[in-house]
C-alpha cells in the first residue's frame, strides 16, 4: 500500500539518486570497503573456526602436551590414573638433521613415533598421498605435506637423515597432515620455513631402535574428560614426570602450532570489528553532508508536498529510502568483494595452514549483517536531519531559509587580517561557520592518512626487529645446535671446520621461573663476557654485560612476572640436575623476540654445577667456504639443528614481502578511497551551497581561477590540518596494532618509517587532486545566468 | 446554508528573536460554499498567514477555524495533513513544482494520495496543457508552470482553493490564462477559492473583497457580479 502510494516520490527519488551519482557511489564504495572486510574477515574467521573444531576433533587433537628426557612406559600407565585423565599417548619424539639436495645446510626434522600396529590414539595423522605405514614396517616414513611440497617428495623417494649419529635413508611411504602441525614452525624459528624444517613419523619400533628408547617415552599426549580440572592434570603431570627430566606440561592453548592458529583467528575478529567501524563511521559522515544539502536544496520540495497532504512519515521515509538505495548499493558491492577476497585469503590462509581441506563458506548471517550495519550506518549519520525536516511545518519550510550568519573570523579577530587576501577570507569565513563539519572533513581525510600509515606501519616495524635482532644481537651467520650439551671440546672442533673466522659458545638451559605468585616457563641463555655474536642490548640498543653473578631479563618476561631490576626471581632449571636458586634481577634487557632470560655464561655453568658445557656454538663465517662448512655438518652425527641466519632473513622476507605487498595495495586502495570520498562529497556540497555566489563572483568580474580557489582552497585548508592529525593518528593506531599483538613470542615495535608517512601523504593528496579536478571541471561550466536565476 | 469556513477571532503571534510579531490580531470571517474571495492588502497585513492557517500549513496562537463543523486549531498534526490532503488545494506564487519530475507526475504526486481524485491527465486537460504532459518544469514557461500547479491543485476535487500571488510571477497575458483556469474551476466543481494578490484589478472577478491592514480584516465589499477572467486588465 505504502510503496504503491509513493510511486511518484520513489520515482523523484530515482533522480535524486542518478543526479548526485557519483557522490552516492563515493560513499557507497566506502561503504563497500568495511563491509568487504567484515564479510571477508568474518567469512573466513568461520571456515577457519569450523575447520579447525572438525579437524580437531576428528584427529583427535591432544589437550595436554609434556616433553621429558626419558621415562619407562609404566610412568604413561600411572598418568592415565590422574583423575580428568581420559586417554594418554606417550610417545618418542626426536630430533634429527637431513641432507636434502639443494640446501647446503642440512634441514631439520622431527620425528614422531607412531603405534607399529593400528592409528595412534591421539594426534592422528590424515594421509595426503601415498600409504600409511605398515605394520612394523622399519624402513620407511611418513612426511608432513609442508615440507614433501617445498623439496618435491613424493611416495617412494628416499630421504637422507642423521638420527642420533647414525645415518639413515628411509623411503617415503606417504604424505600427510597433522593437527599439531597446522602451523609448521621449527624451534625458535620466526616464520614457517618449510624448506629447513620438516615433520616426519616412523614406526615406533624403528625409532626407539634408533634412539636407544626401547619401553620408554619422551613425550606425552593427553586427552581430558570435559570435566577435568586441567590446572590439576597438569600439576599431576608435572609431579610425575619430575624425576624423568620432565619439561613443564601444558594445554593445548600453549601448544605452538594451535597458539598461532588461534592468535591469527584473534587478529581476523579485531580485522572484523575495526576496519568496518571506520569505514562506517566515514560513511555515516558523508551521507550526512549530502543528506543536509540535499534537505536544503529541497525545503520547498518539502513544504510543498507536505502542503499537498503528505504527512511527516511520508517526508522521513523518502529521504530514508535515498539513504537506504546507497546503503544497500555499497553492501551489495561489499558483498560481492568480501566474498571474493573471503574466497583468496581463505586460499591464502590454505597455504600457511595445513588443514586437510580449507574451503570458504558463505555464511548467509555474515551477509545479512553486513547489510544491516550499511543501514544503521547511513541511518545513524542521517537520522537527525531526516526527522528534523519532516518536522519541518509546512509554512515554515515554503520560506526560504535564512541567510546564512557569518562572523569575523578568528583570524580577523585577531587582527591579522592584513595578511589574507579577501578570497583568503572568504575561505576561512566558510570554515569557520561550520565548525562541526570541519572538524568531520579534517578527521575523515585523516582518517584516511591514519589508516594508511597504521596498516603500513607492519613492514617498518618488521624490518626494524630484523635489524635488530639479526645486527645487533643475533650476530652469528650460523648457530649449530648439539644433541646433548658437550664439553668444550665441541667447541674447538667447530672452530677447526672450513671457514669459521669466529665461533663462540652457546648455552642455553630450560627454566622455570617464578616471582610471588607468578609463574613462567623459559630458556636462560648464558652471554659471553665480551662476546661478539650473541648480546643483549639496552633500549638504547647498546650492548650489555651481564654481570658475573644474578639474571638478566628480557623485557617481556619482566613485564610477564612484574619484575623490576634488584627484585629477586626463583629459578628452577629443568635439565640435567635440575638445579633451583635465588637470583637477584640485575638489568632488563630489549628485545622483540621471546620472552627470554639471560645470564653471565660462567654463572650459568656455576648454577648448573658443569664446567664449560656447550648446547650450541655460534659462528662468523668467510661466505666463499660457508658451503664446504655446511657439508660437514651434514654428515655430523652430533648437530641437532642448525639455524643460518642469512636464509632464515630471506625466509623472512619472501613470505611477508609477498603478503605485505598485497596488503599495502590493499591500504592504498581503501585510503585513496576515504579520502577521494571525503574529499569529492566536501567539495560537491561546498559547489553545490556556493554555485551561486560563486557565479556573482564571476559575474563581478573575478576569473575562473580564483573562483577555484576560493572553493577548492577550503578543501585545501582541509587537508593541510589533516595531514599532521592523519599522521599522528595513524602512529596512535601502530602503537594500538604493537600493543595488541604483543604476545610471549614477539613484540612487534611502533616504528613507522619517514617514507611510510610520505606515502600516505602522497595518496591523500593524490586523491584530493583527483576529486579537485572533477569539480573544477564543473567550475569552468558554472553558468552564470541561469544560477542567478533560481534562487537557490 | 452552512458556511465551508467560520473563522473566530483568529489571532497568530510570532516570536522573531526577541520581539513579537502579531501577523493575526483577531479576524473573524465567514465564508460560503462556492465563494471566491481576493484578499487584498500590503506586504505584511497578515494575508498569507490567514491563508496558510486556513489551508492548515500553520496552526493559530487563538480563536477558531471551524471547517465543515470541526476546528481546525484543535486537530493533530497528523489530521491537519489529511485536511490538506483531502479538502485543499493550494498554488504558490513560486509554482512549486519537483523539478524532477514531469507535469504529470507533479499531478500524480496527489492523485497518488487522495480519494476518488481526477485523472492527472484530466486534471492537465482542464487547465489546457494536455499536450505537455511528459515535460519537466524547466522546459516548460512559468504560466505553464502554474497552470501545472493548478492542475495538481485541483486534481484532488479540492474543496478549498487556495491561491497565493498566482500571478504574481507572470506577464498579463500569462496572468489571465491561469487566472481563467482559477476561475473555471471554481465554476465549473462549486470549490471555495480564496485568492491572495497586490494586484487590485483580479479584484474584479470576486464575489467578494476583504482588505487587509495590520492583521485584521480593515474593510470588506461585495461585488455585484463578477468581472469574467478575460475582462480583468492591469
Amino acid at each position: 500500500m505504502v510503496s504503491w502510494r509513493l510511486r511518484t516520490l520513489d520515482r523523484k527519488l530515482m533522480r535524486d539518486l542518478w543526479r548526485l551519482k557519483f557522490q552516492a557511489l563515493a560513499i557507497a564504495l566506502v561503504m563497500a570497503c568495511g563491509i568487504s572486510t567484515y564479510i571477508m574477515s568474518m567469512g573466513t574467521l568461520h571456515s577457519l573456526t569450523e575447520t579447525r573444531d572438525i579437524y580437531y576433533d576428528r584427529y583427535r587433537f591432544a589437550d595436554v602436551f609434556a616433553a621429558l628426557k626419558r621415562a619407562p612406559l609404566s610412568v604413561a600407565e600411572r598418568i592415565a590414573d590422574v583423575p580428568g585423565v581420559m586417554t594418554v599417548y606417550p610417545r618418542v619424539v626426536f630430533g634429527a638433521t637431513l641432507d636434502m639436495p639443494g640446501l647446503d645446510e642440512p634441514a631439520t626434522a622431527r620425528i614422531i613415533s607412531v603405534p607399529d600396529m593400528g592409528e595412534p590414539p591421539l594426534n592422528v595423522v590424515h594421509l595426503r598421498r601415498g600409504r600409511m605405514l605398515e605394520p612394523r614396517e622399519t624402513d620407511a616414513v611418513l612426511v608432513g605435506e609442508a615440507f614433501a611440497e617445498k623439496h618435491n617428495l613424493n611416495p617412494g623417494d628416499r630421504v637422507t637423515m642423521v638420527i642420533n649419529g647414525h645415518k639413515r635413508t628411509p623411503m617415503i611411504a606417504g604424505i600427510v597432515l597433522t593437527p599439531e602441525y597446522v602451523f609448521s614452525i621449527a624451534p625458535g624459528g620466526l616464520m614457517p620455513d618449510d624448506k629447513r624444517f620438516g615433520v616426519f613419523w616412523m614406526s615406533r619400533q624403528a625409532l626407539e631402535a634408533a634412539v636407544n628408547m626401547d619401553g620408554a617415552f619422551n613425550d606425552l599426549s593427553l586427552k581430558l574428560t570435559h570435566t577435568a580440572q586441567v590446572k590439576n592434570v597438569l600439576d599431576a603431570v608435572d609431579l610425575e614426570l619430575a624425576p624423568y627430566g620432565g619439561l613443564v606440561a601444558y594445554e593445548r592453548a600453549d601448544q605452538l602450532s594451535n597458539w598461532f592458529l588461534s592468535g591469527e583467528l584473534d587478529q581476523l575478529k579485531v580485522m572484523a570489528t575495526v576496519s568496518p567501524a571506520i569505514f562506517l563511521s566515514v560513511a555515516a559522515f558523508l551521507l550526512h553532508i549530502v543528506l543536509v544539502r540535499l534537505i536544503a536544496t529541497e525545503r520547498e520540495q518539502i513544504g510543498t508536498l507536505k502542503a499537498l497532504g503528505y504527512g511527516n512519515r511520508a517526508i522521513a521515509l523518502h529521504y530514508l529510502k535515498f539513504i537506504a538505495v546507497i546503503a544497500l548499493l555499497g553492501a551489495l558491492m561489499g558483498a560481492v568483494a568480501g566474498y571474493i577476497l573471503g574466497k583468496n585469503l581463505t586460499g591464502l590462509y590454505a597455504s600457511f595452514y595445513r588443514f586437510p581441506m580449507l574451503t570458504y563458506e558463505i555464511v548467509p548471517r555474515v551477509f545479512i549483517e553486513g547489510a544491516l550495519f550499511c543501514i544503521i550506518a547511513g541511518f545513524s549519520g542521517t537520522l537527525v536531519p531526516v526527522v528534523r525536516a519532516s518536522r519541518l511545518p509546512p509554512a515554515v519550510a515554503m520560506r526560504p531559509a535564512a541567510p546564512p550568519s557569518f562572523r569575523q573570523t578568528l583570524v580577523e579577530r585577531l587582527g591579522l587580517e592584513r595578511w589574507f587576501s579577501q578570497p583568503a577570507r572568504i575561505i576561512l569565513r566558510h570554515l569557520e561557520r561550520r565548525p562541526v563539519r570541519f572538524a568531520f572533513s579534517v578527521a575523515g581525510v585523516g582518517m584516511a592518512l591514519a589508516i594508511y600509515v597504521g596498516s603500513s606501519f607492519v613492514v617498518d616495524a618488521l624490518d626494524y626487529l630484523l635489524e635488530v635482532q639479526y645486527d645487533i644481537t643475533d650476530r652469528q651467520d650460523a648457530l649449530v645446535t648439539f644433541v646433548e650439551t658437550r664439553g668444550s671440546r665441541a667447541l674447538e672442533e667447530v672452530r677447526g671446520l672450513p671457514g669459521v673466522m669466529r665461533a663462540e659458545p652457546g648455552r642455553m638451559v630450560a627454566a622455570r621461573l617464578k616471582a610471588g605468585p607468578r609463574e613462567e616457563r623459559t630458556s636462560i641463555t648464558g652471554i659471553l663476557p665480551g662476546g661478539e655474536l650473541q648480546r643483549v642490548i639496552d633500549d638504547k640498543l647498546r650492548a650489555v654485560t651481564p654481570p658475573e653473578s644474578g639474571l638478566v631479563l628480557g623485557r617481556k618476561l619482566a613485564e610477564l612476572l612484574e619484575v623490576r631490576a634488584g627484585d629477586p626471581v626463583e629459578v628452577e632449571v629443568l635439565e640435567d640436575r635440575r638445579p633451583k636458586a635465588t637470583l637477584l634481577v640485575t638489568a632488563i634487557v630489549e628485545g622483540f623476540i621471546g620472552a627470554r632470560a639471560f645470564m653471565d655464561i660462567n654463572a650459568l655453568h656455576r648454577l648448573m654445577y658443569e664446567g664449560p658445557n656447550v648446547s650450541a656454538v655460534a659462528v662468523s663465517l668467510d661466505a666463499r667456504e660457508a658451503a664446504g662448512f655446511f657439508a660437514q655438518l651434514k654428515e655430523s652425527p652430533l648437530v641437532a639443528s642448525v639455524l643460518r641466519t642469512e636464509a632464515a632473513r630471506k625466509n623472512f622476507d619472501e613470505t611477508m614481502g609477498e603478503n605485505m605487498r598485497t596488503m599495502t595495495l590493499f591500504h592504498i586502495f581503501f585510503a585513496g578511497l576515504i579520502a577521494f570520498g571525503v574529499v569529492y562529497n566536501t567539495v560537491r556540497v561546498a559547489f553545490s551551497e556556493r554555485s551561486r555566489e560563486l557565479a556573482s563572483l564571476r559575474v563581478i568580474g573575478l576569473t575562473r581561477g580564483e573562483v577555484g580557489y576560493i572553493l577548492l582552497g577550503e578543501i585545501g585548508v582541509v587537508v593541510l590540518l589533516a595531514l599532521p592529525i592523519g599522521c599522528a593518528g595513524g602512529y596512535g593506531v601502530a602503537a594500538a596494532l604493537s600493543a595488541a599483538l604483543d604476545t610471549e613470542l614477539y613484540r612487534i615495535p611502533t616504528i613507522v618509517a619517514p617514507m611510510t608517512y610520505a606515502h600516505a601523504i602522497l595518496v591523500v593528496v593524490t586523491a584530493t587532486l583527483i576529486s579537485s579536478w572533477t569539480v573544477w571541471r564543473n567550475i569552468r561550466h558554472l553558468d552564470l545566468v541561469s544560477v542567478l536565476k533560481t534562487r537557490d | 446554508m452552512t458556511p465551508v469556513f467560520d473563522i473566530r477571532g483568529l489571532t497568530k503571534t510570532y516570536a522573531m528573536g526577541e520581539t513579537v510579531v502579531r501577523a493575526l490580531r483577531g479576524v473573524d470571517l465567514r465564508v460560503e460554499a462556492g465563494e471566491l474571495i481576493v484578499l487584498l492588502g500590503p506586504s505584511g497585513s497578515g494575508k498569507s498567514t490567514f491563508l496558510n492557517i486556513v489551508g492548515g500549513l500553520d496552526v493559530p496562537s487563538e480563536g477558531q477555524v471551524i471547517f465543515e463543523g470541526r476546528d481546525l486549531s484543535s486537530l493533530s498534526e497528523d489530521e491537519l495533513t489529511f485536511y490538506r490532503r483531502n479538502h485543499v488545494g493550494f498554488v504558490f506564487q513560486a509554482y512549486n513544482l519537483v523539478p524532477s519530475l514531469t507535469a504529470k507526475e507533479n499531478v500524480d504526486l496527489v492523485t497518488e494520495i487522495t480519494p476518488n481524485p481526477l485523472s492527472s491527465v484530466e486534471a492537465l486537460s482542464l487547465v489546457g496543457l494536455g499536450e505537455r504532459i511528459n515535460h519537466f518544469p524547466a522546459q516548460l514557461s512559468g504560466g505553464e508552470q502554474q497552470r501545472v500547479a493548478i492542475a495538481r491543485a485541483i486534481a484532488k476535487r479540492p474543496a478549498v482553493l487556495l491561491c497565493d500571488e498566482p500571478t504574481g510571477a507572470l506577464d498579463h497575458t500569462t496572468g489571465i490564462v491561469v487566472l481563467e483556469a482559477i476561475a473555471d474551476v471554481n465554476m465549473r466543481f462549486q470549490t471555495t477559492t480564496m485568492i491572495i494578490t497586490h494586484n487590485a484589478a483580479i479584484a474584479a472577478m470576486a464575489d467578494r473583497v476583504l482588505h487587509f491592514a495590520d492583521g485584521r480584516i480593515a474593510r470588506e465589499e461585495k461585488n455585484a457580479s463578477r468581472a469574467l477572467a478575460s475582462e480583468v486588465t492591469w
